[in-house]
């Protein structure tokens, strides 16, 4: 047990050797930290909000409009089959199988046939409808996760949406809501922001450095929904004023304070924009410049050609910012907006635009700031303590156990290493809680040395040789260490899966910190102490 | 000369002292319990929602008086101010606003408005409101965390030993937690996310003491087979007790490290875990133990149990390095 095969040692060397390459990049200068070689890693430890500053918002998305704009959908595509069927003329009317009383009841779709003999041909129809998957393909099974379920009773049909089915759509909804999140907060990639997702309906954002946390809620909530209408003209004011309108028609305030009425049919939308940016018109007003995509520069490009002389509107967040007249064709597949402000605002629906809208909407639970001063004063008075607590326990060590305190205490150093290194390499973040939870780590793992050193005291005492006792110590006491760290990392495994925030940073480094010491306070004693025992020869072990 | 704390070889007769231990642990906990149920605990912005700000200065001490007078006119309803950070910056507690998000947001705007108008110079250093939504879940999420973590080493202890092991560590471990709670009753600390993590490291802390003596009883009833049950416990914490005291000092000087030098964030949270020290050590000794002698473990089927796998059993025989 105290021998040390070759490859054991090389194991304990090359433990020791990861700890201190991966721990290394922390106390090197930027400079140098830049020009090391790329096989060595080079991340730092990324420090957590409460020590370095900056703005902490948790968002609640509505999810559930993503459902019901889901079901909404399905109506219509039901109505949509109930038309088309209904004009059919290849078959008497009364062998048309058409819907009525279509209807959303929680989360299903209902539709009934007139003709309740029909029920055969009205699944026929309604069968593709639950035939959509979702969640992409499976690598396994092939297909996706059926979204859609179908049943009759009586004339009567019910379309479902899986539980499974709502699920991923709401994850989905929350993941492409944290990329557009993304886009409008850190549209350079530059800040260092961290979006996570909690539960299924929750939005972390942190941003580094902020101070502000008004502004990014501003810039976060903007739905950005832009789109392009046909300006109706030719109404007299009485008509607009008293909403003498044809169907889908409809008045839209304008940013003059003026209300113009435009069609609701949407010539191209936002979601058809590939690229939007500030830029400035010949009289050096600041405009946003735009790019559609394929289909999008078509349809434009069609509808401007049919439309010269006419006006058409552009209308952002339900306000029409402005409606110009087409002068010729634009067919090219970009154009400029006028009318949207100043620099700073042309700034921003460019960075919106390019972002896209958010598929869901967002409320505001809790937001932290932490002033720069604070975060300072944090590192400074955590690493204070860390270092003090540290020196206490070192001197303690060696007062009780003599050169075998100093054995222990290599292994506490290697430990912190270690520690520094695994945080670095899996960029975990480090809170305050958690400098705290490393504090804990070295006076819990000199536990695991001290219940060996009394260990072999005691053999000691009971007459055991120095080997006999070294390996009885090491040997009876690891099951009661494995039992005491296996209880204490099963604490840290459930407050970070179930706890949030500081909690969860605690629960990091803890459990990091269990796991390091193990190797540490047992392995690498163990090494030290057997390879002086054996060339010092003690008659009694100094312990 | 290495430092001793404790005599080699002890006799202390610990089992003597368990019937005043259990009079005094009980009046312990129905204190505790009695104290959070009349004084309840000093919820922190957490738990109980609302807004805080903090203002200070980098080298200078805040008049509170002068702060309250600021706060106070804005009219917000219930509002505190406490200095912290040795006395460099005020923390300002403001009840929740009726309104939404943006009445929350609109009232610490105020707030700061109104600072940088009276004391131009002070500087903002942070600044939280937290919704009712969120700290309701926190709250429910921190009882969830330690009922699960209670629940799981319930069934490691279980499984690595007796029943009866598993019970008396689970009450020991119930016995430091009502404790905690009664601590931050009467010390009026605010109780806040920090804690609940305190709390777990407790929990993980007196199991590790009630583990290692539970350790040595085990293998001393598989060693010593006639030995009175008393005998055999007194006998395990005595062979236990430098290493409970070792390592007490060592976890306690590490904390009483980040106490005093740790800041106001933590610095509740360390007190607890001190407490959390000293009470998780003398559970180990003076609760779990003497609850084995209470719940009378069945001492055959600890040692029908595979004997011979267990290293610990037979210590006369030679191990394979007495060759060497």
């Amino acid at each position: 047990m105290l021998n040390f095969p070759r490859w054991k040692v090389i194991m304990i060397a090359l433990v020791c050797l990861f700890g201190i390459t991966t721990a290394l990049p922390n106390f090197l200068p930027e400079n140098t930290r830049n020009n090391l070689p790329d096989f060595l890693p080079d991340q730092t430890l990324s420090l957590g909000l409460d020590l370095r500053g900056g703005v902490n918002l948790l968002f609640a998305a509505q999810t559930d409009d993503v459902v019901r704009a889901r079901l909404n959908n399905i109506a219509d595509q039901i109505r949509d089959l109930s038309r088309e069927e209904g004009r059919r003329r290849d078959i008497p009317r009364e062998q048309r199988a058409t819907f009525t009383g279509v209807k959303i009841v929680g989360e299903t779709v209902q539709a009934t046939l007139r003709n309740p003999d029909l029920t055969e041909r009205g699944r026929e129809l309604l069968l593709p409808l639950s035939q959509s998957t979702v969640g992409g393909i499976n690598p396994v099974l092939g297909g996706g996760v059926q979204e859609v379920t179908l049943d009759r009773e009586g004339p009567t049909f019910t379309l479902a949406l899986t539980d499974q089915g709502i699920e991923i759509q709401k994850r989905d909804a929350i993941s492409r809501a944290m990329e557009v999140i993304r886009k409008r907060v850190d549209p350079d990639g530059t800040k260092e922001i961290t979006l996570q997702p909690q539960g299924s309906d929750r939005i972390i954002l942190e941003v580094p450095g902020a101070s502000d946390p008004d502004e990014i809620i501003r810039l976060v909530g903007r739905t950005a929904k832009l789109s392009f209408h046909d300006v109706i003209t030719g109404l007299s004011q009485d008509d607009i004023a008293n909403g003498r309108l044809r169907p889908r028609q409809k008045v839209m305030p304008t940013r003059d304070g003026t209300s113009i009425v435009i069609s609701e049919r949407v010539i191209v939308s936002g979601e058809d924009l590939t690229d939007a940016k500030p830029s400035y018109d010949q009289g050096g007003q600041p405009v946003v410049s735009f790019t559609f995509n394929l289909a999008g520069a078509k349809r434009f490009g069609s509808h401007t050609a049919n439309n010269v002389g006419r006006p058409f509107a552009i209308v952002l967040d339900d306000l029409v910012i402005s409606y110009p007249t087409i002068n010729s064709p634009i067919l090219g597949g970009s154009g400029i907006i006028t009318g949207v402000g100043d620099l700073a605002e042309v700034n921003e629906l460019s960075t919106l635009l390019k972002a896209g809208a958010l598929p869901v909407d967002l409320t505001v639970l809790s937001r932290r700031t932490i002033g720069p001063g604070v975060g300072a004063d944090n590192i400074e008075s955590g690493s204070m303590a860390a270092v003090v607590g540290f020196v206490a326990v070192i001197l303690y060590m060696i007062a009780s156990y003599g050169r075998f305190g100093l054995a222990a205490n290599v292994a506490l150093i290697t430990n912190l290493v270690l520690i520094t290194g695994v945080l670095s390499l899996f960029q975990a973040t480090l809170t305050l809680p958690g400098i705290a939870g490393v504090v804990l780590t070295i006076g819990m793992a000199v536990d695991a040395n001290v219940l060996i050193f009394e260990r072999i005291r005691e053999e000691q005492r009971a007459g055991a040789k120095p080997f006999q006792a070294m390996e009885r110590g090491y040997g009876q006491a690891l099951s009661t260490i494995l039992d005491a760290n296996i209880t204490t990392f099963i604490a840290a495994a459930v407050l970070y899966f179930l706890g949030t925030g500081p909690v969860q940073g605690f629960a990091v480094t803890l459990a990091i910190g269990i796991l390091t010491s193990m190797f540490t306070a047992v392995v690498l004693t163990r090494y030290i102490l057997s390879s002086w025992l054996k060339r010092a020869r003690w008659a009694k072990l100094p312990v | 000369m290495l430092l001793r704390l404790i005599p080699q070889e002890t006799n202390v007769n610990f089992l003597g002292m368990r019937k005043i231990a259990a009079v005094f642990s009980i009046l312990l906990i129905i204190g505790s319990i009695a104290l959070f149920a009349v004084n309840s605990l000093n919820y922190g912005i957490d738990f109980e929602g609302g807004i805080e700000v903090e203002f200070g200065y980098e080298d200078r001490s805040v008049d509170i008086s002068a702060i309250r007078a600021v706060v106070e006119p804005l009219g917000m309803g219930d509002v505190s101010v406490k200095s912290i950070d040795d006395g460099n910056s005020a923390l300002i507690r403001i009840e929740r606003q009726p309104g939404g998000d943006q009445a929350q947001s609109d009232a610490t705007l105020r707030v700061r408005e109104a600072f940088e108008a009276a004391m131009p110079d002070i500087v903002f250093r942070q600044g939280n409101i937290i919704g009712p939504v969120v700290s309701g879940e926190l709250k429910r999420d921190g009882i969830i965390a330690v009922t699960v973590a209670v629940f799981l080493v319930l069934i490691y202890i279980w499984f690595r030993f007796e029943w009866q092991f598993g019970l008396g560590a689970v009450i020991a471990l119930l016995h430091d937690v009502l404790l905690t709670v009664g601590f931050f009753a009467i010390t009026r600390l605010d109780f806040n996310l920090s804690i609940i993590a305190a709390l777990l490291t407790i929990v993980g802390y007196s199991l590790n003491d009630t583990v290692v003596v539970y350790d040595r009883v085990r293998e001393n009833i598989r060693k010593y087979r006639k030995m009175a049950m008393q005998d055999v416990l007194n006998l395990s914490l005595n062979q236990t007790l430098s290493r409970t005291v070792m390592t007490s000092v060592t976890t306690l000087l590490a904390l009483f490290a980040l106490f005093f030098l740790g800041g106001d964030v933590i610095q509740g949270f360390t007190a607890a875990m001190i407490w959390g020290v000293v009470v998780g050590t003398y559970s180990s000794i003076f609760v779990a133990s003497p609850l084995l002698m209470f719940f009378k473990i069945r001492r055959e089927s600890m040692i029908l149990d595979d004997d011979d796998k267990d290293p610990t059993v037979d210590k006369s025989r030679p191990g394979p390095f007495s060759q060497v």
